[in-house]
């Protein structure tokens, strides 16, 4: 082979090789990819059958319930116009509580329950995951009954809390700088 | 007052950064000598004035200043000495003021490296730098101005998040960003030398040990981060694919591929325009990194706050940075001729073949990481790719690339002769082969398809890059310090290979629900439960936990994980414990209270974790070695080597 033609086949070797390389990772995304939903598009039956998908919203105020003893949980995740009951079994993490934003993975049980495998709230406590804040934000307007929950996410920082004053949840005052 | 100072000082950089990029870039353009005399000045003056701003800050978290929001925010009265004064770079801004101080102590070391480059260059390099570092200034100042008072004061602060109070997160950041950072002196030198329209082996000898540097530092700041998150968040892995991961992962691919172009450009002058293409990406990725943290756009641990004006105003300081290097790119690159030529079998092709596969790892990344971005912003769902989706992609373009280098560093430049290896290769091969399958089926006796595929490739590298210096070493010669560190990097890589293969075949898993006296056995280990008591903290309270580990009826160690809960922020924070046993390592994290009598617990033995870390530090001290190498501190003396002109130097 001359220079010229092996340095045709190097060139056409990476072309070749890139290709592929961006055909597989492709298919792999196209298999890998988990969608969001929120509650009310899983009562619109808009979840394909039998998928795992990830469930967001907030864990509803007083859901949370364990048999004693039991490492399986169930609570209620809700975007206040649709609740979706989850059952977990595991350890939840650190900023998992009521009231407060989470995301979680898994799948639906034929009976409506939400079958997570994995629970996130690895968001920093001072805001919520963006794409639950929007969902909710979609399904309340401009709506403050539940206020207390409404995502004190975006732009302005928020106020110092006085020492021992309740979690930034409950406060999202914003400062006046 | 202090803060004012602060304020004052960082107004006064913005400006001294203005003029170094004034002077750097319109003095060599106009030929004026005293323009570019003016560059070194502004530069020490910058930094005077960054260290000062940072020292205000830092004293006001230290004096407990909560008329300052970014105190009152990140600090508390409660909060350990230590931790106030790393609190600075525990949010944006102060993130932000520690960026621009590390890229103005690079600039000070680029200005006293610079006299040993012809003066022009010297200049433009200082001058591009300038420009960066306005950016950010203006950038801190306009949007994210740290020492905003608060009125009233705040009677005390909100407490640093309790996840950042942490040793290993306290260095973390600014080790990371002296990577990121050093990325830029690459950048300045590529920018440089597309204004000057010449592009030698000199240049490459310049640029090389700067690189190679940044990189070392890319490397440990990224295990670091890796291993906090293994130890702190309470997960137990040390790698999630997470945004922010990768965002710090992208720019340390193309990074590993400029320094190996840089090797190219460097030994025969060629690869030029690609060298550039690559200092451009590598730091654009940075500041990339920098935007995708910073701006909030994605979910992570590690995004601090969602502000869209700072997005944009990232955004455009990105489009701007980078398109106007792409358009220089455009302008001056073809001036840039590779005259040489080499064939398929050399040494050249063996490091095309690795930057091509670098890049293509990057670019999986990158898609992954942005496609949830674009999904969203195209209203086609919301969608989130994880580890199913970069593992298989990734592992597609390193597995080649593992194959690659041990033949790759037998190969001479120029000359593709590697019939004259073929042996040593074979041998190494079939050596590392069967190494490979010992370990996993000796120790372990099972394993995956990919175990043995992995362990081979680790051994086989090993073996393949000792032979070489082994050889020169038993025949007397003296070995640079370029091939020492180059082997040094190899093998910290093919321990990082056998280490991940091994962690990712043998890992074991377990949430339990134990109560006092209860245990549970795994993995040849049995855990014992027994018992919590309360622990008292500075600044928060803690239920800890004690599991006796035994082993074949004796007992081998005690762990003592932590449930904290802070005051301030009144968040929980599991904190794990981890001792190590025959290489591997035993976490238990402690759960909650299940009632009952019983308490959830998260037990995990992962072999080898530890030397994933151990590697990447192999890995940079490799870079630290091959950087200090005297031939890039002669390069003056060496003058200037024609381009194009082959050195037949087949040693590095």
């Amino acid at each position: 082979m001359t220079p010229r033609r092996r340095r045709m086949a190097l060139v056409l070797g990476i072309v070749a090789g890139v290709a592929i390389a961006g055909a597989l990772a492709l298919s792999a995304f196209r298999q890998n990819v988990t969608f969001f939903f929120d509650p009310t598009q899983v009562a619109a039956g808009k979840v394909p059958a039998g998928e795992r998908f990830r469930l967001g919203g907030m864990v509803t105020q007083g859901s949370l319930q364990r048999a004693p003893g039991s490492l399986e949980v169930r609570f209620v995740v809700t975007d206040f116009s649709h609740n979706v009951p989850v059952s977990y079994t595991g350890v939840l993490p650190d900023l998992f509580r009521e009231g407060a934003g989470v995301v979680a993975h898994g799948r639906m049980r034929t009976d409506g329950t939400f079958v997570a495998d994995e629970v996130l709230a690895k968001h920093d406590e001072k805001y919520m995951p963006p794409e639950v804040a929007r969902s909710l934000k979609r399904r309340h307007g401009e709506s403050r009954a539940n206020a207390t929950a409404a995502p004190s996410v975006p732009s302005a920082p928020s106020a110092p809390a006085e020492a021992g004053a309740p979690p930034p949840h409950s406060t999202p005052s914003s400062a006046g700088t | 007052m202090l803060p004012e100072l602060g304020h004052f000082a960082l107004i006064l950089a913005l400006l001294l950064a203005g003029l170094q990029a004034f002077f750097g870039i319109a003095g060599p353009m106009l030929g004026r000598e005293r323009w570019m005399a003016a560059v070194t000045p502004a530069v020490a003056g910058q930094f005077v004035m960054v260290s000062t701003a940072v020292g205000c800050l830092i004293a006001s978290f230290v004096g407990n200043e909560f008329s300052v929001v970014y105190v009152a925010e990140n600090s508390n009265s409660a909060l350990p000495l230590f931790y106030r004064v790393t609190a600075l770079w525990g949010a944006h801004e102060g993130s932000l003021l520690l960026w621009i101080l590390l890229l103005a102590a690079w600039t000070v070391a680029v200005s006293i490296g610079a006299a040993r480059l012809p003066r022009r260059f010297g200049a433009r390099v200082l001058g591009v730098l300038g420009v960066v570092s306005f950016g950010f200034l203006l950038f801190t100042l306009a949007t994210s101005n740290p020492f905003l008072r608060l009125d009233p004061a705040a009677p005390d602060g909100r407490d640093l998040n309790p996840i950042l109070q942490d040793p290993a997160l306290a260095v973390h950041p600014p080790i990371l960003y002296t990577g990121y950072v050093g990325f830029a002196v690459a950048f300045a030198f590529a920018c440089a030398a597309m204004l000057e329209g010449k592009l030698d082996q000199a240049w490459a000898r310049w640029t090389r040990p700067w690189t190679t540097t940044a990189w070392g530092f890319l490397t440990c700041g990224i295990a670091l981060g890796s291993f906090w998150a293994y130890y702190e968040l309470g997960w137990g892995g040390f790698w999630f694919w997470d945004p922010v991961e990768n965002a710090s992962f992208m720019p340390w691919l193309v990074g590993t591929a400029l320094i190996h172009s840089l090797a190219v450009t460097d030994k025969r002058g060629l690869f030029k325009s690609w060298t550039l293409l690559l200092a451009i990406l590598a730091f654009s990725l940075s500041m990339l990194g920098t935007f995708l943290v910073r701006s909030g756009v994605l979910v992570s641990v590690h995004s601090f706050a969602a502000d869209p004006t700072r997005g944009i105003f990232i955004l455009a300081f990105l489009v701007l940075m980078i398109g106007g290097a792409l358009a220089l790119y455009t302008w001056r690159a073809p001036l840039l001729k590779s005259p040489a030529g080499f064939e398929l079998g050399a040494r050249e092709s063996f490091l095309l073949f690795n930057n091509v596969l670098l890049v293509i790892a990057a670019a999986t990344v990158f898609a992954g990481t942005l496609a949830p971005l674009i999904s969203d912003a195209l209203k086609l769902g919301t969608v989130s790719v994880g580890p199913p989706y970069f593992n298989p992609t990734f592992m597609l373009s390193m597995l080649p690339l593992l194959a690659l280098l041990s033949v790759g560093v037998h190969a001479n430049w120029k000359r593709g002769r590697l019939q004259d290896k073929q042996r040593t290769l074979l041998y190494t091969l079939i050596a590392g082969a069967v190494l490979a399958c010992g370990v996993v089926f000796g120790i372990y006796s099972h394993g995956r398809v990919l175990t043995p595929v992995g362990a081979t490739l680790a051994f086989w590298i090993v073996l393949a890059s000792l032979v070489d210096p082994i050889d020169r070493w038993r025949r007397g010669l003296t070995l640079p310090r370029a091939v020492i560190g180059m082997t040094v990097a190899h093998l910290g890589l093919a321990l990082a290979v056998l280490a991940l293969t091994t962690v990712q075949s043998f890992t074991i898993e377990k949430d339990v629900a134990l109560a006092p006296g209860g245990s549970v056995s795994t993995g040849g280990y049995v855990f014992r439960f027994d018992g919590v008591r309360p622990v008292p903290g500075p600044n928060y309270d803690a239920v800890g936990g004690t599991i006796t580990v035994t082993r074949n009826g004796a007992p081998l160690m005690v762990l003592k994980p932590e449930k904290r809960h802070y005051w301030v922020k009144g968040t929980e924070k599991t904190e794990t414990s981890i001792k190590m046993h025959h290489g591997a390592n035993i976490l238990v994290a402690l759960g909650e209270d299940l009632g009952a009598g019983r308490w959830s617990v998260r037990i995990q033995i992962r072999p080898l974790v530890s030397f994933i870390w151990l590697a990447a530090l192999i890995m940079a001290i490799g870079g630290a070695v091959a950087a200090s190498d005297r031939r890039y501190r002669t390069a003056r003396a060496a003058g200037t080597v024609p381009a194009g002109v082959a050195t037949g130097d087949a040693t590095t």
